[in-house]
């Protein structure tokens, strides 16, 4: 088949774009590509939609291609870009414009009056390179009809169409709201999609700090799943492995969604039958959600989750879902209010105490306290106790304490 | 369905082209014009191409559009129920946009169904009349090109009273806060949205007067040992900032990153955070802001008490799951 910029299968580039842009140290023969035109057709389509954004190294191991962008100096989400490079036939282009020029003027039309129009108004200006039949374009007419596009009306036997849009919002209005929304509001690719629309140029006066843009490449994942939470359905998740193993399902109740604004990384929470528990899954490592029945006990799920949640750290709910008691004490000097003020905002379900003038406690009992050991080693410089029912996250931070020690000096790292 | 070619760029470029040709200024210099800046570096290859050889009998051979209308396209579902989404969203009061036509209309979620586990307690307030006052002042000032006089309260407490040249609003998910940039002298000032006291229009400035200061951009150098599955998590976590890997080893790789020189402090414990795993190799004085907390932890005398039995009875405790 021919090469084309536009893809019917959003799948496997959304696998590319992700090695292209987290990774980026990969060469061509290093991807698990089934072949490497397959490779060159994909890398070559992200040139086309992301040139600017490309780079390119080359050295003994060969060329290597990534992206890298500095989300802080964009407005706008480059990868979006991927979502609006869908393909289509002619017909459905052609059929577009027609159906909806033809019901420009807020007339109802039934699927035989606009076949009629279409052949008579606009394609006898050609030397017709299609004709379409009636149910082709009644179809059409059904997609647009779901879509929000047009609406039905039954008179008789026959079926009218005419468009939705008599009542809407005056999307200039928004021109502000949909440039902060489309890159901080969950699937921001809608507004993306609404600023595409817009008559005046897109607003310029914003910018993103710690933006993370990754997560643009599970957009429909993220819409199946909060189309199944709406609705209160289970779902079959069809799920890659992350350690190259083979594909396989879970069947959840879908509840919430959990988003760390400090990785981008985006969770479903939600309740795994087999396993009898509430459990997180990457979006980024879900291939397909498939709606299944409505949950009758969707408000016991969540009044289960409500509970587990108080004791959630971040993600990860450790081998049993037992608690961890932990206490970190950091010194602190005259003039360092905001170290305790640091620990208000960052404790999530902790607790902060004040032991004397120098000194503040922090306290939490969570499911998995080794997921804390990043945020603990960003006190380095203050701790001057460090307590947890689990000895190994205990003897983990002293032994990387000492590793870093090591690294950066050995014993003779001295006050400066 | 969100992956559709209804919201896709070719169905965007092909309207715009009917849409200039309905006002009966297309040429074929202006289709090429249009597709170069609106669609895909390759696109030129193939849009012009299907509207000239009538793939897409949309245009004559007059350039003339077959359809009568500017082309418009009504909203979709999906959108509609995403605008409904955010007005459920307290920001959206800082932008107040036109609701009509979205009463009766589904939010696609709520905003409980999101949980932003890591993001810092002590965000702006969204809700207070006299932030949102202040905010839409902004906005206004960033659109008119206007001075603004800023009453705002420093780190300290101490009163400040400012007449600034606005440059843009930046906003943080993880502290959850704007944060106003002005043109400084000698750099871009920043002051959190959320100490600002009042705002105050004034003259209109011009755009071209303004020169912004020079940018304070350094490279940091790592060498990321790939352990604890530290490769991607590293990856992930500075993904944001413009980068460059290279793997050294199977289990070693070197990445330079570029940051802004004002942001080092906060960099420095993001690059702690991460400990062993990470290790500094440039530029020198990070490698000393380094050492300097690695030696004030050394003298906080932390025990080497082994772990404790837990102070949890486990019985009590009710996962949930």
């Amino acid at each position: 088949m021919a090469y084309s910029e536009l893809i019917k299968n959003f799948e496997r580039i959304r696998d590319y774009m992700r090695a292209f842009y987290v990774y980026g140290f990969k060469s061509r023969s290093e991807y698990d590509a089934k072949s490497a035109r397959s490779y060159d057709n994909e890398r070559r389509r992200m040139e086309s939609w992301l040139g600017g954004y490309m780079s390119f190294h080359q050295d003994a191991a060969g060329k290597r291609v990534f992206l890298s962008v500095d989300s802080r100096r964009i407005p706008h989400n480059p990868l979006y870009k991927a979502l609006k490079a869908k393909s289509f036939t002619d017909r459905d282009i052609t059929l577009h414009f027609y159906i909806l020029d033809l019901l420009a003027d807020g007339s109802a039309l039934s699927s035989k009056e606009i076949v009629d129009h279409i052949n008579g108004d606009y394609l006898s200006h050609f030397r017709a390179p299609f004709s379409p039949d009636e149910s082709t374009v009644r179809k059409k007419l059904k997609e647009y009809e779901a879509l929000g596009l047009l609406q039905s009306e039954k008179k008789g036997r026959e079926v009218f169409y005419r468009r939705t849009d008599q009542e809407k919002p005056d999307l200039n209005s928004w021109a502000d709201a949909l440039a902060y929304f489309s890159e901080e509001a969950p699937l921001g690719v809608v507004g993306s999609f609404l600023l595409d629309k817009l008559q005046q140029q897109p607003s310029d006066i914003l910018r993103f700090k710690h933006h993370y843009i990754l997560h643009a490449l599970d957009s429909d994942i993220l819409y199946r799943l909060l189309q199944a939470v709406d609705e209160r359905r289970a779902v079959e998740l069809t799920l890659k492995s992350l350690r190259s193993g083979p594909d396989y399902r879970r069947t959840v109740c879908p509840l919430k969604l959990y988003i760390s604004t400090q990785s981008g990384r985006q969770y479903l929470l939600g309740y795994h039958y087999r396993g009898k528990r509430m459990t997180f899954f990457r979006l980024d490592a879900i291939r397909k959600v498939a709606a299944g029945n409505v949950e009758k006990r969707y408000e016991q799920y969540m009044d289960r989750l409500e509970k587990f949640d108080q004791h959630l750290w971040g993600v990860s709910t450790g081998p049993d879902h037992n608690l961890d008691h932990i206490e970190m004490t950091v010194r602190v000097d005259p003039g360092e209010a905001f170290i305790r003020q640091r620990l208000e905002r960052e404790k999530r379900h902790g607790t902060v105490e004040t032991v004397d003038d120098h000194t503040c406690r922090f306290t939490a009992d969570v499911y998995d306290a080794a997921e804390m050991l990043p945020w603990l080693r960003t006190f380095i410089g203050r701790i001057v106790d460090l307590k947890c029912s689990n000895p190994s996250v205990a003897d983990t931070f002293r032994e990387d304490l000492n590793r870093m020690n090591a690294m950066y000096g050995g014993d003779d790292v001295a006050v400066q | 369905m969100l992956f559709s070619e209804i919201y896709g760029t070719y169905f965007n470029v092909v309207a715009a082209i009917l849409a200039e040709a309905a006002g009966g200024n297309l040429t074929e210099r202006r289709m090429t014009a249009l597709v170069r800046e609106k669609a895909f570096a390759e696109s030129i290859l193939s849009i012009p191409a299907a509207l000239k050889g009538e793939s897409w009998p949309l245009l004559d051979h007059t350039l003339t559009p077959v359809i009568r209308h500017k082309p418009t396209m009504p909203l979709t579902i999906l959108q509609k129920r995403w605008l409904k989404a955010l007005l459920l969203d307290p920001r959206i009061a800082l932008f107040d946009p036109d609701t009509t036509g979205l009463e009766n209309v589904e939010p696609l979620y709520k905003p409980d169904t999101f949980v932003l586990f890591d993001q810092y307690a002590d965000g702006d307030p969204y809700r207070d009349p006299g932030y949102i006052q202040c905010f839409r002042t902004v906005l206004q000032a960033l659109r008119e090109k206007r001075m603004l006089r800023i009453r705002f309260r420093g780190q300290t407490g101490a009163r400040h009273s400012v007449a600034r040249i606005p440059y843009r609003l930046e906003y943080s998910a993880k502290d959850d806060k704007f944060r106003l940039l002005t043109v400084g002298k000698h750099r871009i000032n920043a002051v959190n949205m959320g100490r600002v006291q009042s705002c105050e229009l004034l003259e209109e400035y011009d755009p071209r007067g303004v020169h912004l200061p020079r940018e304070n951009t350094r490279e940091l150098v790592l060498l990321l040992h790939d352990e604890r599955n530290a490769l991607e998590r590293v990856l992930l976590h500075f993904s944001h900032f413009e980068k460059e890997t290279i793997k050294l080893d199977e289990r070693l790789f070197q990445m330079k990153l570029r940051y802004d020189g004002e942001d080092e402090t906060e960099l420095l414990i993001r690059v702690l955070s991460f400990g062993p795993m990470l290790e500094v190799k440039a530029p020198p004085d990070f490698i000393c802001l380094v050492r300097d907390r690695l030696a004030k932890q050394n003298t906080c005398s932390l025990r080497n008490s082994p772990g404790e039995k837990s102070c949890v009875d486990q019985s009590d405790v009710s996962p949930g799951g």
